[in-house]
């Protein structure tokens, strides 16, 4: 079964008079423990799709399957659950709260998951270690260099042990070097069984790590190719 | 959990610094204005009230009905008599009953002269104690007048303190007293009252030949029994004058004052004070709490992205409304605990300085009267008031969707 399923999904804004038709009808299906890039230039709609596939957003027509659940039957609480629950994010530009430190940022999807105190702050504290960044625990995130918040922002995607991890552009702010290490993360995440899906507009990237990758055009999957791995 | 949401506001208020004190500067002065007043106006109505039952609540004093200005009996237009007394006297369930005179009189001392309201000392023993209790009067220097006593004056403490006659008079120095000599027996004790303060008593006997009074008497004050009985005393007393005056119900030409009456005319006044008071300090709450849902509001704007960021990491709309409640309150609690803090301070500090300029205030009658109900009530208001203010920037915030909020 698919963990992340789009059936001719569409996504259509309304700009003053005209309508933007931002995803129009993806089919899209993810399977566990995949690696999977979506391709495509600025303007094809990889944001929007990676905003339904991540369900941050709902289809206007079409439908969104989380783990076998329709998400636009969902109270939003419960969506909010299940996708703190299954689903953890990495951002381009990091997305971490810049007041608080590295390990309250990363023990922050936990709260909402009600987890203890005493776990979350093991948790945490493993983490941060598996990251490399036990000696930056208590430093606040707008202390910490670019590559390290985007480790701590691996460490917090991680937190609730999500199946899947979402990364939208996840190099994107980084240098060569930086960039590498995290790709080895990810990469390193989906041997330990992790579903990858990663937003990307670097064909090298997506074809050295990816099984599948989906070339977006128009708001359109234009092809379908496979990666190295 | 709540105790994550509540060290998170705290990192959020702090992060905010300067604007997040501004922002409490509404509730501070709002509840500082009124714990400062409240206490200082408790504080007030008590000494006041303490002083009106000071003299007691088994006492009635009659005079007649006032033209104005002046002490009592001073400006009337029919004196009261020794035939008003008897009348008086024989009423059941009085103890004793007490002729008081109080007179201008041309005052000598040295060679500087000038007129004070001098007042009578009953002649029994009983009724001079009576007196003394009833005006809290106490020795300074010397000893108070006794029963028997003849040619001597008890003088208020502003005589000794200050230069009325060009000189301070002190004890065992002689006064004249429309051109009669008096010894000062004693200097009261400094009191919290300017009329205690500057009193001039003389005995009985002597006001009466001072003055040559004969029929007259210028205030009477009756001792009852039981104070439970006071008010129908005071009626029966009404009731034997008019009839003796033949007067009917409402036209009175003489007053029965009940201590009662005259403590809850002042507590009247002073409670309409304190409404006010409250109303004043209420605006200020008010505007507080415009302050807060303001910079709450600006608070929504700057942190969509962080919403954005917590929604798409599990945050609920409940969560999302919870942290900016939380933070709204308790800009809400910190403002209304450095309100009481800053309140009970500018209420001591009024309270201190009024002691220093003015001396002869009791501390009881300036002082400050706190309650730990309006401390416990001014906290929790100001809570409530950063809880409302925050309703609606936080379900804005919490409304927001993941995906827009991610945008910013």
């Amino acid at each position: 079964m698919n963990i992340i399923e789009l059936k001719n999904a569409k996504k259509y804004f309304k700009v003053g008079d005209s309508l933007v038709r931002a995803v129009d009808g993806i089919d899209f299906g993810v399977k566990k423990g995949e690696f999977i890039s979506v391709m495509g230039p600025s303007g094809s709609g990889k944001s929007t799709s990676m905003n339904l596939i991540g369900s941050l957003d709902i289809p206007t027509h079409g439908k969104v399957f989380l783990d076998g659940i329709d998400i636009s039957t969902l109270h939003e609480s419960e969506l909010a659950r299940i996708r703190g629950e299954k689903i953890g994010f990495i951002f381009q530009n990091f997305n971490l709260i810049s007041n608080l430190t590295a390990k309250e940022n990363i023990m922050l999807p936990m709260i909402f998951q009600e987890v203890t105190k005493r776990e979350r702050i093991n948790i945490a504290e493993e983490l941060l270690e598996k990251v490399g960044l036990s000696n930056r625990m208590d430093s606040l995130a707008n202390q910490l260099s670019g590559g390290e918040r985007q480790r701590v922002a691996i460490a917090r995607a991680l937190a609730n042990n999500p199946e899947v991890i979402l990364a939208d552009e996840p190099t994107g702010n980084l240098d060569s070097n930086n960039g590498e290490m995290v790709m080895d993360f990810l990469n390193k995440l989906n041997k330990e069984g992790k579903t990858i899906i990663m937003i990307t507009h670097e064909e090298e990237l997506a074809k050295k790590y990816s099984q599948k990758i989906y070339w977006l055009k128009d708001g359109k999957i234009e092809k379908i190719t496979r990666g190295k791995l | 959990m709540i105790r994550d949401y509540v060290n998170f506001t705290f990192k959020n208020v702090k992060k905010r610094g300067l604007r997040s004190w501004l922002t409490m500067l509404g509730i501070f002065i709002g509840i500082a204005s009124i714990v400062a007043l409240i206490s200082l106006g408790n504080s007030l109505q008590k000494g006041i009230t303490g002083q009106f039952s000071g003299f007691g609540t088994d006492k009635l004093t009659i005079s007649n009905a006032e033209t104005g200005y002046g002490p009592p009996g001073s400006t009337t237009i029919k004196k009261l008599t020794e035939n008003d007394f008897n009348i008086i006297n024989n009423i059941n369930g009085i103890e004793f009953v007490i002729p008081r005179y109080v007179r201008s009189a041309e005052i000598k001392y040295g060679k500087v002269s000038n007129y004070q309201y001098v007042a009578s000392l009953p002649i029994e023993e009983g009724k001079i104690k009576t007196v003394y209790n009833a005006l809290n009067l106490k020795i300074d220097s010397g000893r108070l007048i006794k029963e028997g006593d003849t040619g001597k004056v008890l003088l208020g403490n502003n005589y000794f303190k200050e230069d009325i006659f060009g000189k301070k008079i002190s004890t065992g120095k002689s006064i004249e007293i429309q051109g009669k000599k008096f010894k000062v027996s004693g200097i009261l004790k400094e009191a919290s009252t300017f009329i205690v303060n500057s009193i001039i008593l003389v005995p009985e006997k002597d006001v009466k030949e001072l003055f040559n009074i004969d029929n007259e008497i210028d205030l009477i004050v009756v001792q009852v029994k039981d104070e439970k009985n006071i008010k129908n005393i005071a009626e029966d007393i009404r009731n034997a004058l008019r009839k003796d005056r033949n007067l009917d119900i409402g036209e009175e030409d003489f007053s029965v004052q009940t201590p009662e009456e005259n403590l809850e005319a002042i507590n009247t006044i002073l409670s309409i004070l304190n409404l006010i008071i409250i109303a004043i300090a209420s605006i200020s709450l008010f505007v507080g709490g415009i302050g807060i849902a303001n910079t709450m509001y600006t608070s929504v704007v700057e942190r969509t992205k962080d919403i954005g960021i917590m929604k798409s990491i599990g945050a609920r709309n409940k969560d999302i409304l919870l942290l900016f409640l939380f933070e709204s309150s308790i800009l809400g609690l910190v403002g209304g605990i450095g309100g009481v803090i800053i309140g009970l301070g500018l209420a001591f500090s009024i309270s201190y300085m009024a002691s220093i300029f003015l001396p002869g205030l009791e501390i009881t009658t300036f002082g400050i009267d706190f309650s730990i109900l309006l401390i416990s009530f001014s906290i929790f208001f100001s809570f409530l008031i950063g809880a409302m203010s925050g309703i609606f920037p936080a379900l804005q915030a919490s409304k927001l969707t993941p995906v827009e909020a991610l945008r910013k």
